[in-house]
């Protein structure tokens, strides 16, 4: 009976929140409602096809339509799309297989790299024609070349460094991440590769192939409002190109191979698995993800520098694998989520409403002691300025208390 | 320098064979200790009338008292628990750790005194230089931070190798069960172990302070990095490979930022001092995971 009654429940909650959020543009709060019914409908009791038509629902008809009424919403969409993919591909490096990397952005940094110096004018500086910037169509065509050499690039660095334990790995990785940025950072002399510190734009944006469709259509829409629903539906394609093959990795022999290196490397070499080839698999596979992924965000953004790809970032990304549980699909979305509304929405809400309240002039006042009037609130207390305390309190937190996560996976592992 | 910290993680990982990440932020406490102990005693108006050498000395001792007790505060709430499981756990909660003492104390620091960014007092017996010879002249300061990492080497090696608790140490990095059942009572040495090694981060981090000036929550990443490079190339867990691995990595460093221009034609120049670090750093774990000075590390499973 509850069984059947809990799915009408979920769609009345969603139609509610969506209803919230259409009429309340402005609430943060809203919004985490609809965001929430995506997690409830993982929990909630119903068939397979209940749950995908409904989620279905939520991600390709309501979000989008919230969207294009609040753009920002999207935004924030395209952030969570972007920070889940990541979170998937570290997920198989540090869950599947159980190599900590604590360089994983540097992968993201090749593949936004090798868009925006081929997608900018900024490829002329060393090679000579004026063939650049590429056009639009050219796109995919490096989001497939982002793949390749995400894997080599993760294959190169395997090679030398996955013999090694795993400590020593975490900190190859870290060094290998800063590496990168350093180059990044000057390879603006003596040839001007990467436009240095000051970043690379304009970079192109995808094409724009379905714009002949919609005018047969007769929609007219304009480009401001078109991309993000465009970028929301590439990440979104591209999240469920991640999750259907991770999944499929997830229950292959090669998934049983990194799980059985996971839990104990000696005995799966015994066990005749070919453990430093199962290893350079992960790397490399988790590698392409992250390169993919940042061929879109340079595309979307439009404009790169080296400041994006940060150790911060790493972190951020690991921390969100850790928070949904390491080696667990629906962990690392649920952590993705999470970590990334903490940051964009309840950090910046809390910021907001704080400097609000000093300039209301209130005062803040406890009994007995005396009235602490608010405007004097240091100018430097600003949680969303804060991000890395929350970032070392997850992994904290989550390793002492809960080293499993909050969704880990289904298969427990062996002790 | 790079030698100074390099003892700090040397000392923890030899006993726990477990890097401490957030041996950086420990070293920058022990940096911002120093400077505040310095402007209370200037806000006080001490700073000028107090003898210089006590002045340093104080600001040493305390620097090193609280980052060294701060050491053991981080052992107790986010190592301690997580004793015996998977290395893994633990390193990741090293580096919660690390991240969330870099903005505590930015956050401190910001209620405290509304910056986060905050300048040594300059010490005018700091400030001068010795000529050794026409051509050669050494600023005290830099004389001061050799001398105590001399010092610090010394100290360090009679403590291990010659006191009763030198000898509790080497037993728990040796065996940390067989050691519990001869007595030594592992977990007191396994704190002190971690006060040891802070009280280190912490007058190396005093020592950064006296010599650049500037400090702020996030210096102690690039310093730590490097510092960890110094304790591999010279064999990690061994003491006097930290202090060797430290030297050369320093002297590297030196003549990188100087000659690599050169070397290179004015392609390459300072700026890829980093770089040179870390590939020296990848290149060492490669093909002499042992360091320089090491003994076989165990293959111990993780």
């Amino acid at each position: 009976m509850i069984s059947s009654l809990a799915p009408l429940g979920l769609c009345a909650y969603i139609a509610a929140s969506c209803l919230l959020a259409f009429y309340f543009p402005q609430s943060v709060l809203a919004f985490l409602l609809v965001e929430a019914s995506l997690l409830l409908l993982y929990y909630v009791p119903a068939t397979a096809k209940v749950k995908g038509f409904l989620g279905a629902l939520v991600l390709l008809v309501l979000l989008p339509f919230l969207g294009s009424v609040n753009g920002y919403y999207l935004e924030v969409a395209i952030q969570i799309g972007i920070f889940v993919a990541l979170a998937l591909g570290l997920n198989i490096v540090v869950g599947f297989v159980g190599l900590l990397n604590l360089g994983f952005v540097a992968f993201y940094a090749i593949g936004a790299y090798l868009w925006a110096v081929f997608g900018s004018p900024q490829a002329n500086a060393f090679i000579s024609g004026g063939l650049f910037p590429l056009s639009p169509n050219w796109f995919f065509v490096f989001l497939l070349l982002s793949i390749v050499v995400g894997a080599l690039t993760g294959v190169l660095l395997g090679l030398p460094v996955l013999r090694l334990r795993g400590d020593y790995l975490a900190i190859v990785t870290l060094g290998f991440a800063e590496v990168v940025r350093a180059l990044v950072n000057n390879l603006d002399k003596p040839i001007n590769f990467t436009n240095g510190p000051r970043g690379i734009t304009p970079i192109e944006k995808p094409p724009l192939f379905f714009q002949p469709l919609l005018e047969f259509l007769g929609l007219q829409v304009t480009h401001a409002k078109l991309y993000p629903l465009y970028f929301y539906f590439l990440i979104l394609s591209m999240v469920f190109i991640i999750i259907v093959v991770t999944r499929r990795l997830e229950n292959s022999r090669v998934g049983r191979a990194w799980k059985a290196i996971r839990e104990d490397e000696i005995a799966a070499a015994a066990m005749g698995v070919p453990v430093v080839r199962m290893k350079l698999l992960g790397f490399a596979v988790g590698a392409s993800f992250a390169s993919a992924v940042g061929v879109l965000f340079a595309a979307k953004q439009v404009f790169i520098n080296p400041e994006s790809f940060t150790f911060m970032e790493s972190i951020g990304v690991l921390a969100m694998v850790i928070l949904g549980g390491m080696g667990s699909v629906p962990g690392a979305i649920l952590g993705a989520t999470g970590v990334t509304i903490l940051n964009l929405q309840l950090l910046k809400g809390l910021s907001l409403w704080l400097n609000g309240l000093r300039q209301s002039g209130a005062e803040f006042v406890i009994p007995l002691i005396g009235s602490y009037p608010l405007s004097q609130l240091p100018a430097q207390f600003e949680p969303a300025k804060y991000e890395r305390m929350v970032f070392g309190l997850i992994l904290m937190l989550m390793m002492i208390f809960r080293p499993q996560g909050i969704l880990p996976p289904r298969q427990e592992p062996r002790k | 320098m790079y030698a100074l910290i390099a003892l700090g993680y040397t000392m923890v990982y030899g006993v726990l064979e477990f890097i401490n990440f957030a041996h950086s932020e420990i070293f920058v406490l022990g940096a911002f200790v120093g400077v505040e102990v310095l402007l209370l005693l200037q806000s006080a108006g001490q700073l000028s009338t107090l003898h210089p050498v006590f002045v340093l000395f104080l600001v040493i001792a305390t620097g090193m008292i609280i980052s060294g007790l701060s050491a053991m505060a981080l052992e107790r709430v986010a190592y301690r628990p997580l004793q015996g499981g998977p290395r893994l756990v633990a390193l990741i909660s090293a580096i919660g750790a690390s991240f969330f003492l870099q903005d505590g104390l930015r956050l401190f620091e910001s209620l405290w005194r509304n910056t986060f960014y905050l300048n040594y007092p300059s010490m005018e017996i700091l400030d001068q230089a010795i000529s050794l010879a026409a051509n050669l002249v050494i600023p005290v300061k830099s004389l001061l931070v050799i001398g105590t990492a001399l010092l610090t080497l010394l100290g360090l090696h009679f403590f291990v190798n010659r006191t009763r608790i030198g000898t509790a140490i080497r037993a728990v990095a040796q065996d940390p069960d067989t050691a519990s059942l001869m007595g030594v009572p592992v977990n007191q040495v396994i704190a002190l172990t971690f006060f040891v090694g802070g009280a280190l981060g912490g007058l190396a981090g005093v020592l950064f302070g006296l010599h650049y000036s500037l400090v702020n929550p996030y210096s102690g990443f690039i310093p730590g990095m490097k510092a960890f490079t110094a304790a591999v190339l010279g064999g990690i867990g061994n003491i006097p490979g930290a202090m060797l691995g430290g030297m050369l990595l320093g002297l590297l460093e030196a003549f990188a930022a100087s000659y690599l221009s050169l070397l290179t034609d004015g392609a390459f120049g300072a700026e890829y001092k980093d770089v040179v670090a870390f590939l020296v750093l990848i290149l060492i774990l490669i093909f002499r995971p042992k360091g320089l000075l090491g003994e076989t590390v165990r293959e111990s499973k993780a």
